[in-house]
C-alpha cells in the first residue's frame, strides 16, 4: 500500500491536555511577584530596584550563554528565567552590593539549573542554590540588614550597593546612625527574638514595616499574590498551606509549653522569609513532589524543619536550607507515595 | 588501557605525556579525590601534596617493578602497601624538617598517601608489568598529571578564597574573600567546574577529530 497516507496521528497518552503552557504560567508566577518587588522598591528604595535588574538581567544573560554554548535553543521566552531572577533578589538584603548578587544569579542559573539540563530538570529551587552559595560566600555581607522607610530612599542608594567588584562593602553603621533611625538595632525580627527575647508586633510584619531581606517584609502581599495563582490553579495550594501546618506543629507546642522563651506561632508564620517560602519557593513545580499526598509530607517537612532550624539552630532563619533540603527528598518522597494503580492490590 | 599484561612498552615521549593529559589522574581517572579535595585550599599546599605523591609515586613503582618476579601474587597488595608506607614516611619526615607550617598544614593528608588509589592502581596496573625505565617515565608523567591537577584547584581556590597566589597578596587588603572557596564545598564545585572544562574540551576534539578523519584518534 505505498500511496496509502496516513493522516492518523500516532501518539501515545496523555491525548488530553491542558490548554495552559509553561510561558503561560511562569509569566502569572511573575505577574504575582510583581506586587512583592514593587512594594520592596517603595519600602527600600532605589537599591532594591537596581539589586532586582541586576539579577535578573545576569540570570537571563547566564541562561543565554548556556543555551549558546550547549547549541539549545533558547529558552529565554518560557520566562522561568525571570521568576528565578526576581526571586534571587527578594532573598537578598537591601544593600547587597551588586557584584555579589551578580554573583548569586550566575551560580543560580548556572549551577542550580543549566548543569542539571535547563528547565524542567533541576533539582533544586535555582534561586535558592545562588543564594545558599552567597551565604557560604559572604556571610557578612548576607546579613547586612538595613531599616526600611528611610527617608531619602529614592535620592540615594545604600552605600553597599555600589560596592565595586571584588571588594569588601563599606562599614554600614555610620550611615544608618546618619538616618537618624531610632532604635534600629541591625537586626531582624528574628534576630530579636532569637537573641532578645523582641517580639516584633504582628501588624508591622503583616504590614512590611519591617528590616530583613528585599522580599521578606509584607506577607500580606505575598499571601495575596499565592491566592491569585492558587485562584488560577497555578500554584498547588497544598504545598503553602502544609508548609504553614509545619511550622504550626512545632511553634504551638513549644510556645505553650513556655511562652517566655518561644515565639508564638503567629510570629513564626509572618516572620522573615516563611511567607515568601512558602508561596512562591517550595511550590517550585519541578523540584516539589508529584504525588498528592507526598505533597503534603514534603510541605510539613520543609515547616517543620524551618521552624526547629530557627529555634534550635545557630542561624536566625532557616526557611532557605529547609526548602533546599525538602527540595533534594523531593524525588524519594514522590517514589514512597505512589498512588495505587487502579484496578491493581496492594503487595 | 595501552598496557596489556606481558607485553612491554617502548618507551616514548607518548609514556610521559599520558599521564599529564590522556590518562591524568584525577580529571579523566578520578583518582585519589581524598587529597584532591582536603589540601587545594592554597596553591602552596597543592603543590606540596603533588610532588609528595609524586615522589611517593615514581620510588614506590620503580621498586615495585625491580622486585615484580619476586613479588608472590597472593600477597602483592600488602608488598604494594609496605613499599609505598616506606616512602611515604620518608616524605613525612622530610616534611617535617622542611617546613613544619606545611606539616601541619597538609596534616594527616601526608600519612594518608599510603592509601592513595593513584599510586596502588598505578602499581597494580602499571609497574607490576613493566620494566623500570618505563615504569620511572610513566610514574613522572602521572604524577605531574596528579601535580598538575592539584594546581588547577588550588591556584583558583586560593585566588578567590583569600585573594592570594603562593602567599603573595594580589588585590589588596580590600578583597572581599570568598569563603566558601576555602571551605570543603569550595573542593567540590571547582573540582566540577574544572572536570566540566576538561571534559567539554575532550567533546570538542573527539568531535574534531571524527569530522576530518572519521574515527575517533583512539577508539
Amino acid at each position: 500500500m505505498p500511496d496509502l497516507k496516513i493522516t492518523t496521528d500516532l501518539r501515545t497518552s496523555p491525548h488530553l491536555k491542558q490548554v495552559v503552557t509553561v510561558p503561560q504560567i511562569m509569566r502569572n508566577v511573575v505577574y504575582a511577584l510583581l506586587p512583592v518587588c514593587a512594594y520592596s522598591v517603595f519600602a527600600f528604595g532605589l537599591s532594591v530596584l537596581l539589586l532586582l535588574i541586576t539579577t535578573t538581567l545576569t540570570c537571563i544573560l547566564t541562561e543565554w550563554l548556556y543555551c549558546r554554548l550547549a547549541d539549545k535553543p533558547s529558552s529565554l521566552d518560557d520566562w522561568s528565567i525571570v521568576i528565578t531572577g526576581l526571586l534571587l533578589a527578594l532573598t537578598l538584603p537591601p544593600g547587597f552590593p551588586l557584584w555579589m548578587a551578580a554573583v548569586a544569579a550566575f551560580v543560580a542559573v548556572g549551577l542550580g539549573k543549566a548543569l542539571f539540563g535547563g528547565l524542567g530538570y533541576n533539582v533544586m529551587n535555582p534561586a535558592l542554590v545562588g543564594r545558599a552559595f552567597v551565604q557560604a560566600a559572604f556571610p557578612v555581607a548576607i546579613t547586612t540588614w538595613t531599616p526600611p522607610f528611610l527617608p531619602g530612599r529614592f535620592q540615594e542608594l545604600i552605600p553597599t550597593t555600589l560596592t565595586q567588584p571584588f571588594m569588601i562593602p563599606p562599614d554600614i553603621n555610620g550611615w544608618i546612625e546618619q538616618q537618624r533611625v531610632d532604635a534600629f538595632s541591625g537586626a531582624t525580627p528574628l534576630a530579636l527574638q532569637k537573641f532578645e527575647q523582641i517580639i516584633t508586633p504582628l501588624p508591622d510584619l503583616v504590614l512590611g514595616s519591617i528590616a530583613g531581606s528585599a522580599g521578606e517584609t509584607s506577607a500580606l502581599i505575598i499571601i495575596l499574590g499565592g491566592l491569585y495563582l492558587a485562584a488560577r490553579k497555578m500554584l498547588d495550594w497544598r504545598i503553602p498551606v502544609a508548609v504553614m501546618a509545619g511550622a504550626i506543629i512545632i511553634a504551638l507546642p513549644l510556645w505553650l509549653v513556655d511562652a517566655a522563651r518561644y515565639p508564638d506561632p503567629l510570629f513564626v508564620l509572618f516572620s522573615g522569609g516563611l511567607m515568601l517560602g512558602a508561596v512562591f519557593m517550595a511550590s517550585d513545580m519541578v523540584a516539589s513532589p508529584v504525588t498528592p499526598w507526598g505533597v503534603w509530607i514534603y510541605g510539613l517537612f520543609i515547616g517543620m524543619l524551618t521552624v526547629v532550624i530557627r529555634l534550635f539552630g545557630g542561624l536566625t532563619e532557616g526557611v532557605m536550607y529547609a526548602i533546599l533540603l525538602g527540595n533534594a527528598i523531593s524525588p524519594l518522597i514522590s517514589n514512597m507515595t505512589q498512588p495505587r494503580i487502579f484496578g491493581s492490590r496492594d503487595s | 588501557m595501552a598496557s596489556l599484561p606481558n607485553q612491554q612498552e617502548t618507551i616514548t615521549l607518548d609514556t610521559f605525556l599520558r599521564g599529564l593529559w590522556q590518562e591524568n589522574p584525577v580529571f579523566v581517572m578520578l583518582l585519589g579525590m581524598c587529597p584532591v579535595l582536603a589540601v587545594t585550599n592554597s596553591a602552596i599546599n597543592a603543590l606540596a601534596m603533588g610532588l609528595a605523591s609524586t615522589f611517593v609515586l615514581v620510588a614506590s613503582n620503580s621498586l615495585v617493578s625491580l622486585m615484580r618476579h619476586f613479588i608472590p601474587k597472593q600477597v602483592r597488595i600488602a608488598t604494594y602497601i609496605i613499599i609505598i608506607a616506606t616512602f611515604v614516611t620518608m616524605v613525612d619526615y622530610a616534611i617535617q624538617a622542611i617546613s613544619l607550617e606545611l606539616y601541619n598544614a597538609l596534616g594527616a593528608f601526608i600519612q594518608l598517601i599510603v592509601v592513595n588509589c593513584m599510586i596502588l592502581g598505578r602499581a597494580e596496573a602499571y609497574a607490576s608489568k613493566q620494566r623500570l625505565g618505563a615504569t620511572i617515565i610513566n610514574g613522572l608523567g602521572i604524577g605531574a598529571g596528579f601535580t598538575f591537577a592539584l594546581l588547577c584547584l588550588g591556584i583558583v581556590r586560593e585566588i578567590l578564597g583569600a585573594g592570594s597566589l603562593f602567599g603573595f597578596d594580589l588585590f589588596g587588603d580590600q578583597f572581599q574573600p570568598w569563603v566558601v572557596m576555602i571551605l570543603p564545598p569550595g573542593g567540590f564545585f571547582v573540582l566540577g567546574a574544572w572536570l566540566l572544562l576538561f571534559n567539554w574540551l575532550r567533546t570538542r576534539r573527539e568531535a574534531k577529530l571524527l569530522e576530518t578523519e572519521g574515527a575517533p584518534h583512539d577508539g
